[in-house]
């Protein structure tokens, strides 16, 4: 083998072995690495009460309905299968929409209901003016999402 | 003998790249002129993030090129360290600040554009922690290759560390189909086709054409510049 040869065998192997290992490692520690539970992983998580996560979801249609002096939110946000009930103090951000992607940081009370102190809103991939959305949604093609 | 050897290949190269380097520049300026029209006039806003929409044009670009960069850093150190090959250390020491630039811009511009969309400037979601460990790496990078008197011992730091750091390049791509992240998924890139409407996705091809041609007049710029200077470090220790 020429030294050449052994290099580039040297390289690739290295290569090989690292990438290997840090397949492991991610894979390990996947739980860590997700952004967020979904309604169905806290459901079967039995995170305890208190404890501080964040989690995602589809703001469900028609849930969103604001406190008397406006400054309360609650919604239910879904994954389809299960839901979650939130309540929010303060100003949401502007893609806030029911059917939108949404992330919550907070934690679950003793009634099960998820006591957010920050929300973010999550979009989607996809891009299109304004006239396209609308043409879509005439013809009865729109996807909620996604 | 070593010497000329070293010259050859460098000097072949530097006499192409004086001869592109002024058409290159002109078609970038020209193609960033058009692009600007496209990205900030002629495209539409988006139907939900209104006009916020246009940090695309430069925030996905630069992403694309910070880590086409940081390929290219690994590709010079492969060949570097198995074939010796006498420019590659000298344009990785040029491309490396490049690739962090553009990387920069891209979490720069993507905390400009997270503000508004998502509610927070910066968030510790896979694809973004992934994105600023390949900035991080950039500078390691640039950082390895100085830390030595002699400039050969730091080349090949820095090409272990480029060819080591590539595994984070498929993570940056996949995390957001292997973990739930706040950052959406791929657009471009995916099975099934651009989930862009035309009218965009345009402006941002344009662009990233005009910015990768910046990526490569620059590249080159900076490698003859290097070639110019490993000669007279050369000539300094000689005389």
């Amino acid at each position: 083998m020429t030294p050449k040869r052994k290099r580039l065998w040297l390289v690739v192997g290295s290569l090989a072995v690292l990438g290997f290992a840090a397949t492991l490692v991610l894979t390990a520690l996947n739980d860590n690495i997700v952004f967020f539970y979904s309604p169905t992983q806290i459901a079967e998580k039995q995170i305890p009460p208190e404890r501080r996560f964040r989690m995602g979801g589809l703001v469900e249609a028609g849930s969103v309905k604001k406190s008397a002096d406006g400054q309360v939110t609650s919604f239910r946000v879904t994954d389809t299968h299960k839901t979650v009930d939130v309540v929010y103090r303060g100003l949401l951000p502007d893609l806030f929409r029911e059917g939108q992607g949404v992330v919550a940081e907070g934690s679950l009370g003793a009634d099960g209901v998820f006591v957010a102190r920050e929300v973010l809103a999550k979009h989607d991939e996809n891009y299109m003016p304004p006239e396209v959305a609308k043409a879509i949604k005439e013809a009865g093609q729109w996807k909620e999402g996604k | 003998m070593a010497d000329l050897h070293f010259l050859a290949s460098p000097a072949r190269f530097r006499r192409l790249s004086q001869r592109v380097l002024p058409s290159l520049a002109f078609a970038t300026v020209l193609m960033l002129a058009f692009g600007l029209y496209l990205a900030l006039i002629q495209s539409p806003p988006d139907y939900q993030q209104g006009d916020t929409v246009r940090i695309m044009f430069v925030h996905v670009p630069s992403a694309w090129l910070a880590m086409a960069g940081y390929g290219l850093l690994a590709a010079l150190g492969a060949s570097l360290l198995i074939w010796r090959h006498p420019l590659a250390a000298l344009m990785a020491r040029a491309a490396a600040p490049v690739g962090a630039g553009f990387c920069a811009v891209c979490l720069l511009t993507g905390a400009l554009w997270g503000r508004p969309m998502w509610g927070a400037y910066w968030v510790w979601d896979a694809r973004l922690t992934s994105m600023l460990l390949l900035f991080f790496l950039y500078l390691g990078h640039i950082a390895l290759s100085r830390a030595y008197d002699e400039p050969e011992r730091g080349d090949r730091a820095a090409a272990i560390l480029a060819l080591i750091g590539v595994i984070n390049l498929p993570i940056i791509k996949f995390s957001v189909d292997w973990w739930n992240t706040l950052h959406q998924p791929a657009s471009v890139a995916r099975l099934g086709g651009p989930s862009i409407h035309p009218s965009i996705l345009v402006p941002l091809l344009w662009m990233a054409a005009t910015l990768f041609l910046l990526f490569v007049l620059l590249v080159l710029l900076r490698t003859d510049t290097e070639i110019d200077r490993r000669r007279l470090e050369n000539a300094e220790v000689q005389s």
